[in-house]
């Protein structure tokens, strides 16, 4: 018996040296030099593939995450926070000593395709190639030609705010092996070529999934239905569920609502605030028409979801409805009408809207409290804005009013509580 | 010629047909004004969200300070402001998360809005400063300190501190917890703007007790007739300052 016990102990600490070995083990491989890539320099210069290039980067929002605050464009900087720590996007300029400007298409591609950098080192998926994995080997070498041909800028990255186990890069190894499949979009025969186009779209450059579903508590999101709604980590918003079926967040939409949103910012049904307003401004909006008519198509197929239980919460609601129904009487009413139907092109409607009746409330709250402008659009220069309430409304209005919003018409969300204002009244705002 | 009158017939049919519905179309109009709200279109309108702290005409909350003053401020001041938000470079979250994606344009017609406010100036609470404090804030805001390289206020700001255009806001009829935590957050970097940062640098002169005396001098200072700030040239600025630009050379 004891010698079996040893035996085991064996195979035991065998297994662990070979894990540990395959855990340790560098992948490190070398660069491609700019000689002795594929993609010759002229090629690169072609201006109709930068231009294309450009929309491209648009399209996939690049500059939103590799641009800081009042920065340069594309020089990186600004923080990712995540629930593991802090990310600071690069420098994506082509600039020798502290951007792109020695990487080879190779490389690139290795980044975008494989979340490998430039020396075979794992990338952390705050870089959304889980995503990025899906972009077509002629798409990828427009948007590399075009971050080719900017203007260099020096700005050396920021560093990395992670702490252990997460630093050690090796130790995503384990994550990719959960939540990382490599692989080029494959178009589906059976559907059109516009439902392929927005489903590239949608999975591939525009990363949607990323936000708009939710992770577990490793950061994955392999394992839940697409685009079925989440909490951004950290970042505290929720991205709703886009399933425009039955008990769907965007249940009802048309294809030209989408567009609508996408484009100019608001649709009849809803207005895009928060991080979301961001993606319209820098990348939606700049989208051709196709493209966008593509995505709503890709959207609408979508399956329905389950239908939510029903809020069985033993609290009784009445007097906090009746409290935020004052409230709405006095504040909220002028605009978004006495029976939350909003005012088409310039205030959203309240009543179905996908945004108030997300399954956590956050949004609803951190609307009230930040308010903000509509996203300032082509199609919308001089957006209306709704006043902050976080000066003039206490945590317990706040609750009453929002809870009245999400149980009034057609809503039937569950109640707020004022500890819940408590908690994102001071969550930072990026 | 039958084909020709059965053509204009049905081009007869289009036309009533079309002002059928034009007819049908502003009827439903008329019929919907009475339920939803109406929004005007007005930049007041739009700007709700500036307005809930700042008041609708900018009035800002004298008795506390702590939402500024805007109406009456130069434009080219106000909208530098709104783009210094926008930047990082004055940090307040509330603002940054306002103003984020605003377009130049769209700051610089806000910036206006809020310019063209005429405001009548009310008078904030002060703290009991000594004479000799408030003598040094008459100093410092009259001949500044050359032997620390302070320039006197009114240099910039024009010889009856109400500012100069368009650029340079005005000092007097300020609360004095708003002109004291200006000073401090240029201090700790909580306000600044594109390089070079004169005013920074002239904060980070001040001791803090010369601080307190400047902001109760200018907050208890009798108000000029005429508030509104000095046409554009009346001033020679002593120190480059980013946010005038070359106008900043002419030391």
């Amino acid at each position: 018996m004891k010698r079996m016990r040893s035996i085991v102990m064996v195979v035991v600490l065998l297994a662990l040296v070979l894990v540990g070995g395959w855990w340790l083990r560098g992948g490190k491989t070398p660069p491609v030099s700019q000689a002795a890539s594929k993609v010759d320099a002229a090629t690169l210069r072609d201006p109709a593939l930068i231009a294309r290039g450009e929309y491209l980067a648009a399209v996939g929002d690049c500059a939103s995450c590799h641009t800081e605050q009042g920065g340069a464009r594309y020089a990186g900087g600004r923080v990712l926070a995540t629930p593991f720590g802090n990310i600071p996007a690069p420098n994506i300029t082509p600039d020798p000593a502290t951007g792109l400007g020695d990487w080879s298409f190779e490389d690139f591609w290795q980044a975008l395709h494989s979340g490998k950098g430039r020396h075979g080192e794992l990338l952390y998926p705050a870089f959304s190639y889980t995503s990025f994995t899906k972009v077509s080997h002629d798409d990828a070498l427009a948007i590399f030609a075009y971050l080719q041909s900017l203007a260099p800028v020096h700005q050396p990255a920021k560093p990395l705010g992670l702490g252990f186990p997460y630093n050690v890069r090796n130790s995503l190894k384990a994550w990719r092996a959960l939540y990382f499949q490599e692989g080029v979009y494959q178009p589906d025969p059976s559907q059109s070529e516009t439902w392929n186009r927005g489903a590239y779209l949608v999975q591939g450059l525009g990363h949607c999934n990323e936000c708009h579903a939710p992770r577990d508590s490793f950061g994955g999101t392999q394992n839940s239905p697409s685009l079925a709604g989440g909490q951004i980590p950290a970042q505290d918003w929720y991205a709703p569920d886009l399933s425009t079926k039955a008990n769907g967040g965007l249940a009802g939409w048309s294809e030209q609502d989408i567009v609508d949103l996408l484009k100019n910012g608001q649709s009849v049904r809803g207005t895009a605030f928060g991080p979301m307003a961001e993606v319209v401004a820098n990348s939606t909006q700049h989208m051709h028409e196709d493209d966008l008519r593509a995505i709503a198509t890709y959207l609408q197929s979508l399956p329905p979801r389950p239908l939510l239980a029903e809020d069985k919460s033993p609290l009784d609601t009445t007097p906090i409805l009746a409290q935020g129904a004052k409230v709405y009487a006095a504040r909220c009413a002028d605009c978004h009408g006495d029976n939350g139907e909003g005012v088409a092109g310039i205030y959203p409607p309240l009543s179905g809207n996908s945004s108030v009746n997300e399954p956590t409330g956050i949004n609803a709250m951190r609307a009230v409290l930040l308010g903000g402008f509509s996203p300032l659009t082509a199609g919308n220069p001089r957006p209306y804005s709704m006043p902050p309430f976080a000066q003039q409304l206490n945590d317990r209005e706040v609750a009453a009013v929002v809870t009245y919003i999400r149980q009034s018409w057609s809503n039937k969300a569950s109640p707020i509580l004022e500890r819940d204002v408590i908690k994102y009244r001071h969550t930072p705002v990026d | 010629m039958k084909r020709l009158s059965a053509k204009l017939c049905q081009a007869r049919r289009v036309v009533s047909a079309c002002i059928l519905f034009f007819l049908m179309g502003t009827a439903t109009v008329h019929a919907d004004e009475t339920s939803p709200p109406r929004i005007p279109d007005t930049i007041q309108q739009r700007i709700a969200a500036c307005t809930a702290c700042h008041g609708v005409h900018g009035e800002g909350t004298p008795e506390s300070g702590f939402f500024p003053r805007l109406a009456g401020k130069p434009a080219g001041y106000l909208a530098r402001q709104l783009k210094d938000f926008q930047d990082g470079l004055r940090k307040y979250g509330p603002m940054e998360y306002t103003v984020r994606q605003l377009s130049p344009e769209y700051m610089q017609e806000i910036a206006e809005y809020f310019s063209a406010q005429e405001v009548p100036y009310t008078r904030s609470p002060m703290p009991r400063l000594s004479a000799e404090a408030l003598a040094r804030g008459e100093q410092l805001v009259t001949h500044g300190d050359p032997s620390r390289q302070i320039p006197p206020c009114a240099a910039c700001h024009g010889s009856q501190l109400t500012g100069v255009k368009p650029d340079i806001p005005g000092l007097v009829g300020l609360p004095y917890d708003y002109i004291s935590s200006q000073l401090g957050s240029w201090r700790t970097k909580t306000r600044s703007t594109v390089a070079p940062d004169c005013m920074s640098e002239i904060a980070n002169r001040l001791s803090a007790s010369d601080i307190s005396a400047v902001s109760a001098w200018l907050a208890g200072r009798e108000l000029p007739a005429d508030m509104h700030a000095q046409p554009a040239g009346s001033v020679t600025p002593p120190l480059h300052c980013g946010v005038l630009g070359d106008k900043g050379d002419g030391a």
